[in-house]
């Protein structure tokens, strides 16, 4: 519902403006005034017309035989839908209706947007949650590196990535127990290498390094050349500016495409309504990372959006006891990633697969 | 920074053979209300007359790094409480009375205590050019041998830094992680392994 008046208020995208120049205040205005020529351009990070997002290019497609484009299908649907709803359902239940995609949406309807989702989770698990959606700063490039020589498989990353960023818990005596973990740290025999298909996830020892083994977490590589971004058919996940791969959890169909391109299984889908503890809950989330996810969707690595859009270090970084795990921008000449590339013998995963990772494995010896 | 990092390795290795030889043990005693986080001495080398040191000049570059505390225990602190400079029984010898629980591990075959905790004042360490350096410095001890490491670890690649990714970091120093007189990390117990498939309703 990008407002496309020549209104100089909205070529400022930090200027807010009130609620009557877009849709955020529940009326239909706004998503028939976007022209296809809109819709195609490119949005630059500097001229983002009204968008909070400069996520790019969204094509527009239309549906099947209809002549008419999803949205507005959807938005003809949601006038009908919600003359009748606007009788009887609260404002929230329409606004759930009338949603658009993030990416899509001006400034005071995200901010509208999330409010409503603190709202819903004040609502459904009793804590205030604050939902953030702070975008990508200008001239940053996120990089990761992981020191195999260094990395002993103690899996506290995949733990405190857990509750840092509230994915479901096992659940012993609910329904369904669908434990998420995001990162998968492999056990492989050190005489063999880097032999994904002898590795083995499940090790669980006394106490490790085993003997004449190594040790290699994967979770989501932020590919350069992201091919789980290029199967969705709705378009609700891409690489933001900052490098990172991101899902709008609700533009999700769960069709689960995308995890099935992904090279290196870093993709969740909740199978079954996520299980967080109200205890749990780390009320500091980001609207694109850590927030409560709901049933049917894919769920990924964010490198911690909530937390490294804020300066801080990814909870993996700050929680890995042997500091195998360095962060940083890689447009920084200074900085430690551009350190290990220059200086260290460097490990891409599935590089042959020109995705591009902009997680590098690296070995400190 | 990275090609002065390379040009102070470089002098490192050339000149830390002949230096280490020359380690004086004379110097005044040392004052100081809190050497464990006090500011560096940057104390001269007895022998007068000599160019300045390299060493000296590696170690005590401009360069700063915020450490975090070093990990001594508060009853063995200050070593002074003890040791008050007096009688010091220099020659290298087993422990059997005190610092028992001390094994060390770490080149024993040719070192021990007096070769890195100073003998004058027991709150301190020194370097092998005799300047002595407070706990917190201690990267600077551990980098006359190790020097591959402490480039890394200057420039954040080995060992750990917590902060900001754009902004203030804080150091861990080398013996949060590898303790000093046994210098291997510990194995640790890992923690669940992820549910298989088939444990999954």
């Amino acid at each position: 519902m990008a407002d496309t008046s020549p209104n100089p208020q909205d070529l400022d995208p930090n200027a807010v403006h009130g609620c009557a120049s877009g849709g955020s205040c529940g009326c239909s205005g706004g998503t028939d005034d976007v022209s296809e020529a809109d819709m195609d351009a490119p949005m630059d990070g500097n001229q983002v017309m009204g968008t909070y997002y400069d996520g790019g290019k969204i094509e527009n497609r239309s549906m099947g035989g209809l002549a008419l484009t999803r949205r507005e299908f959807a938005t003809s649907m949601g006038i009908v839908t919600g003359a009748i709803a606007a009788a009887g359902c609260s404002g929230d239940a329409l606004e759930v209706f009338k949603q658009t995609r993030l990416r899509e949406m001006t400034q005071p309807q995200v901010k509208e947007f999330l409010a409503r989702l603190e709202r819903e989770y004040k609502a459904k698990y009793n804590t205030d949650i604050t939902v953030g959606a702070t975008p990508p700063a200008e001239g940053v490039k996120f990089a990761y590196a992981l020191d195999l020589s260094r990395c002993i498989g103690c899996r506290r990353c995949v733990h405190a990535c857990v509750k840092e960023n509230n994915q479901s818990r096992p659940n012993p005596e609910g329904e369904h127990n669908n434990p998420i973990q995001w990162i998968k740290v492999l056990e492989m025999e050190k005489e063999k290498g880097i032999n994904l298909e002898e590795a083995d996830p499940y090790y669980n020892p006394d106490k490790v390094p085993r003997e004449g083994h190594f040790y290699m977490p994967v979770a989501c590589q932020q590919c350069e050349n992201p091919p789980c971004t290029k199967v969705c058919p709705v378009q609700a996940t891409w690489k933001e500016a900052d490098g990172i791969v991101v899902i709008d959890y609700d533009w999700c169909i769960g069709c689960r495409y995308c995890m099935v391109a992904c090279p290196y299984g870093a993709r969740r889908f909740n199978w079954a309504e996520p299980h967080l503890p109200q205890k749990d809950i780390n009320p500091n989330t980001h609207v694109l990372g850590n927030r409560p996810r709901s049933k049917g969707v894919v769920e990924k690595c964010t490198w911690c959006i909530q937390r490294v859009r804020n300066g801080r270090y990814p909870a993996c970084v700050e929680i890995c006891p042997v500091g195998a795990r360095k962060f940083g921008n890689l447009n920084d000449p200074h900085g430690e990633i551009r350190a290990v590339l220059e200086n260290k013998r460097v490990y891409i995963l599935k590089e042959d697969l020109n995705t591009q990772p902009k997680f590098f494995y690296f070995f400190g010896v | 920074m990275q090609l002065r990092t390379r040009i102070n390795l470089s002098w490192l290795w050339l000149v830390l053979p002949l230096l280490s030889c020359q380690s004086a043990p004379g110097k005044a005693a040392i004052d100081g209300p809190d050497p464990l986080h006090s500011e560096p001495l940057k104390q001269a080398p007895a022998e007068a007359g000599l160019p300045p040191n390299p060493i000296a000049l590696a170690m005590h570059s401009s360069e700063t790094f915020a450490v975090a505390k070093p990990p001594i225990s508060e009853d063995m602190w200050p070593c002074t409480t003890c040791h008050d400079g007096n009688d010091v029984n220099r020659n290298r010898r087993v422990l059997k009375e005190e610092h028992t629980n001390i094994q060390l591990h770490h080149d024993e075959e040719h070192r021990w205590c007096l070769d890195c905790h100073d003998a004058t004042n027991r709150d301190y360490l020194h370097l092998a050019s005799g300047v002595t350096i407070t706990f917190d410095e201690s990267y600077k001890l551990c980098g006359q041998c190790h020097g591959d490491k402490y480039r890394d670890w200057r420039m954040g690649v080995h060992g750990k830094r917590t902060g900001q990714w754009n902004g203030e970091k804080q150091y861990l120093l080398c013996v949060h992680c590898h303790s000093p007189h046994e210098p291997h990390f510990k194995p640790l117990k890992p923690e669940a392994p992820p549910a298989r498939p088939t444990s999954i309703r």
